[in-house]
C-alpha cells in the first residue's frame, strides 16, 4: 500500500431507512478522511446520524437501512463492494467497534475468556486453544485489568460497568484492528469511570497507532482525545477540522450552540449556560436548505431555501454555513478590489 | 445444590402424596362400580366381588390400605381391564413402547422446532417466516387425532409405504406415530423459539458478536439461541412426561399397546388400582422433569441462582 494514501475515505455518504412512513434520510452526504494514528470526534446529538454513519463503515446497518450512495474506501479497498462474507472477515479483524452500554454489549451467558477467545479464534482458525488463551489474557491486562485468569472464568454479571467496557476494548483490540470505532463508548459510565476509560484509549491510541472514530455528544470528551472533529447535525456534517479550530473558532452556529452550553471549568460559576433553543428536526420531513436555520439565531432567507455549500475557513477546517459562504464572497471581492 | 435438590425431592414426594389423595377421593366420587355394566351379574357375585379387593370397606379404610400398600411400592392389581394382572406389571410392560415412541416425537418436535424457530425469526417477515407461522398455527389449532387420521389415511394400508397394524419389530410401525405425536410439541416449540428469538436478537451483544465478525450462524446458535432458550426448557419438561407417558389418541389411531390406553380406560371402567397407578406414575414423571428442567436452567442460564429460590 502507498504511503500516502488515507486509512480510511468517506466520500459523500448517504444512508437511508425506508420505513412504512417514508424515507428517513439518517446520513445526508458526508465526507472525511480518516489516517492511521488519527483520531477523530463525530459530535452530534442523538439522531443526528451519528452512529448509522458507523454501522455503515461496518457492514453493521439493520433492515430498513441502507447506504444508498456515496462509498467509503478502507486502506484503498471499496467496503462497500465486499460480498457478505468478506464484510464478516472484515469485521472485528481489520476494523472493530465498541458500543455505548457496556452492561448489554456482553452476552450474559458465557464467560469473559470464552468471548474474548471466540474473537480471536474466529479470524484466526489456526491459533491453538492456549495461544488463543494466552493472547486473551494479555489483552485483558493491557486494558488495565487485575486477576486476568480468574476475570477469565467470570460472567460479565460479576464485574463492574467499567470493567465491561475495559472487557469490550480488550475484545475489540485483540486482533489488531487498523480502525476503532467506538460509539458513545463512555456515555454510559459515571464521570470518574468515564475519565479512566479516556486515558486508557489514549493510551492504547499511542501504543497501537490505530485509526479512532470516537462517537459521542460530549464536547469535553473529544478535547480530551479527538484530533480532529466532524460535528453533525441533522444526517449532514455542518462543520469539520482540527479540534483546536472547533473549540476556539467555531465556524458554524451549531457548534458555537453547543459550545456554549457545555459547562466549563474556567467559566465564572455564576455564568447561565446557553442552552440551542428549539428541537431537533423531524427526519422524515427534513426542512429544505439548512436543517440547523430554523433554530439559528443568524437565520437568513437564503438558509431556508438552499443547502449552503462547504468553506473552507482555515487549514482542513471547512464549515457548511451560508455566514462563511458571505464572507469568503466579501474577501474575494475585497481582494479584487485591492 | 446439593440442599436444593434434598429440598425439591421432599416437597415431590409431599405432592405425589397431595395427588394420589385427591386423585383417591375424586375417584371414589364418582358413582359407578368396576363390576356394574349394561350385562351385571347377580348381585350376590357384584358383593363377593366387592369383598375380595375391599371395595366394601368403608372409605377411610380403603384409602389407609392403599397408602399403605403404595408405601412399601406395592400398586395393587387391576380389579378389571387386566384382571389380577399387578399395575406394576402393566405400566412396566406398556410404557417402554409409548415412551419410545414419545421421545422419538419429542425429540424430533425439539430439533426441528427450535431450527424452524431459529429461522423464522431471523428471517422475520420474510416468505419463510409468514410460511412457517401459518404451518404452526395450523399445527397447535389442529387436534392430533385430525393429524393422525389424516396420515393413516394418506400412507398406511396395503400398496402404501406403512403398515396399518403397529409391529414394534419394524421402524416402519413408528413413523406415522411419531410424527403425529411430534406435530404439536414441534409447533408450539417453533412459536415459543421465535417469539423469544426475536427478542434475544434485538439485544446489543448480538450487535457485538456481528462487530467481531462473527458468521450467521454461530450469531443465531450460539448467542441469541441459549438467551432464548428458557422459555422452551419450561415448556419442555411437563411435555416431555405427558408425551412419553403415551397420547392416547395417537396410540388408539394407529392401534399401539401403549400406556395411554390404559390411562384413560382405567376411568370408564372404574379399574380404581389401574387409575391410581398410572396417575401416580404420570405425577411422578411430570414432577421429575420439572426438576431435571429447574436444573438445567441453571446450565443454560448462569445468572440463574437455584438456591436462593426454591
Amino acid at each position: 500500500m502507498s504511503e500516502n494514501k488515507h486509512l480510511l475515505e468517506v466520500e459523500d455518504l448517504h444512508v437511508s431507512f425506508f420505513t412504512p412512513a417514508g424515507e428517513v434520510k439518517a446520513v445526508g452526504g458526508i465526507s472525511y478522511t480518516l489516517d492511521e494514528d488519527e483520531v477523530m470526534g463525530i459530535v452530534g446529538e442523538s439522531g443526528s446520524g451519528k452512529s448509522q454513519e458507523a454501522y455503515a463503515i461496518m457492514g453493521l446497518l439493520q433492515s430498513p437501512g441502507k447506504v444508498i450512495g456515496g462509498s467509503i474506501t478502507f486502506e484503498g479497498e471499496d467496503v462497500l463492494a465486499k460480498s457478505k462474507a468478506e464484510m464478516t472477515a472484515f469485521r472485528g479483524s481489520r476494523a472493530a467497534m465498541i458500543f455505548q452500554n457496556p452492561m448489554t454489549s456482553l452476552n450474559p451467558v458465557y464467560t469473559i475468556g470464552n468471548q474474548l477467545i471466540e474473537a480471536l479464534v474466529t479470524h484466526d482458525k489456526s491459533i491453538s486453544k492456549e495461544d488463543a488463551a494466552a493472547r486473551a489474557m494479555e489483552m485483558l491486562t493491557m486494558v488495565g485489568i487485575n486477576n486476568v485468569e480468574q476475570r477469565m472464568k467470570q460472567y460479565p454479571r460479576e464485574l463492574s460497568g467499567g470493567m465491561r467496557q475495559r472487557v469490550m476494548i480488550a475484545m475489540g483490540l485483540i486482533c489488531h484492528p487498523k480502525l476503532l470505532i467506538a460509539d458513545e463508548p463512555t456515555t454510559a459510565l459515571d464521570v470518574t469511570i468515564q475519565a479512566q476509560i479516556l486515558e486508557l484509549m489514549k493510551g492504547l491510541q499511542k501504543k497501537t497507532h490505530m485509526g479512532i472514530i470516537f462517537i459521542t455528544h460530549n464536547l469535553g470528551v473529544v478535547a480530551e482525545i479527538c484530533d480532529k472533529v466532524c460535528v453533525m447535525y441533522a444526517g449532514k456534517m455542518v462543520e469539520q477540522g482540527p479540534v483546536d479550530d472547533i473549540f476556539y473558532s467555531p465556524a458554524h452556529p451549531y457548534t458555537e450552540g453547543l459550545l456554549r452550553s457545555m459547562p466549563r471549568v474556567d467559566a465564572d460559576s455564576h455564568e447561565r449556560l446557553i442552552p440551542i433553543e428549539g428541537t431537533p428536526v423531524d427526519m422524515l420531513n427534513p426542512p429544505e436548505g439548512c436543517p440547523f436555520a430554523p433554530r439559528c439565531e443568524y437565520c437568513m432567507k437564503v438558509c431556508l431555501q438552499k443547502m449552503p455549500p462547504y468553506v473552507e475557513v482555515g487549514e482542513d477546517h471547512r464549515s457548511a454555513c451560508w455566514l462563511r459562504v458571505q464572507e469568503a464572497l466579501e474577501k474575494k471581492e475585497g481582494k479584487n478590489d485591492g | 445444590m446439593a440442599k436444593y435438590i434434598v429440598k425439591r425431592v421432599l416437597m415431590a414426594l409431599f405432592t405425589i402424596f397431595a395427588i394420589a389423595t385427591v386423585t383417591f377421593f375424586l375417584m371414589k366420587a364418582v358413582p359407578g362400580n368396576p363390576f356394574v355394566s349394561e350385562k351385571s351379574p347377580p348381585q350376590s357375585v357384584i358383593d363377593a366381588l366387592n369383598a375380595k379387593y375391599g371395595l366394601d370397606q368403608p372409605l377411610h379404610v380403603q384409602y389407609k390400605m392403599y397408602m399403605g400398600n403404595l408405601l412399601k411400592g406395592d400398586l395393587g392389581v387391576s380389579v378389571k381391564m387386566s384382571k389380577n394382572y399387578p399395575v406394576i406389571n402393566i405400566i412396566k410392560n406398556n410404557f417402554p413402547t409409548s415412551a419410545k415412541i414419545g421421545a422419538i416425537a419429542i425429540g424430533w418436535a425439539l430439533i426441528v422446532g427450535v431450527i424452524l424457530g431459529c429461522v423464522s425469526a431471523y428471517y422475520r417477515g420474510k416468505p419463510a417466516d409468514s410460511t412457517l407461522r401459518v404451518v404452526c398455527t395450523v399445527g397447535i389449532s389442529m387436534p392430533s387425532f385430525v393429524m393422525a387420521n389424516l396420515l393413516l389415511l394418506a400412507l398406511c394400508g396395503s400398496g402404501k409405504p406403512f403398515p396399518a397394524m403397529f409391529d414394534p419389530s419394524t421402524w416402519k410401525s413408528f413413523v406415522l406415530p411419531c410424527a403425529a405425536l411430534g406435530f404439536y410439541p414441534m409447533c408450539y416449540i417453533a412459536r415459543q423459539t421465535r417469539t423469544s428469538m426475536l427478542d434475544s436478537l434485538n439485544q446489543e451483544y448480538i450487535k457485538t458478536a456481528r462487530a467481531k465478525g462473527l458468521g450467521t450462524w454461530k450469531i443465531v446458535f450460539k448467542h441469541a439461541l441459549r438467551n432464548a432458550f428458557i422459555p422452551v426448557l419450561t415448556y419442555l419438561g411437563p411435555q416431555i412426561a405427558f408425551t412419553l407417558t403415551g397420547g392416547f389418541v395417537v396410540e388408539t389411531v394407529f392401534s399401539i399397546p401403549g400406556l395411554g390406553r390404559y390411562f384413560v380406560q382405567s376411568i370408564s371402567n372404574r379399574d380404581y388400582p389401574v387409575i391410581m397407578g398410572t396417575t401416580i406414575f404420570l405425577a411422578s414423571f411430570v414432577i421429575i422433569m420439572n426438576l431435571v428442567v429447574d436444573i438445567l436452567y441453571k446450565v443454560v442460564d448462569p445468572r440463574i441462582n437455584l438456591a436462593k429460590e426454591g
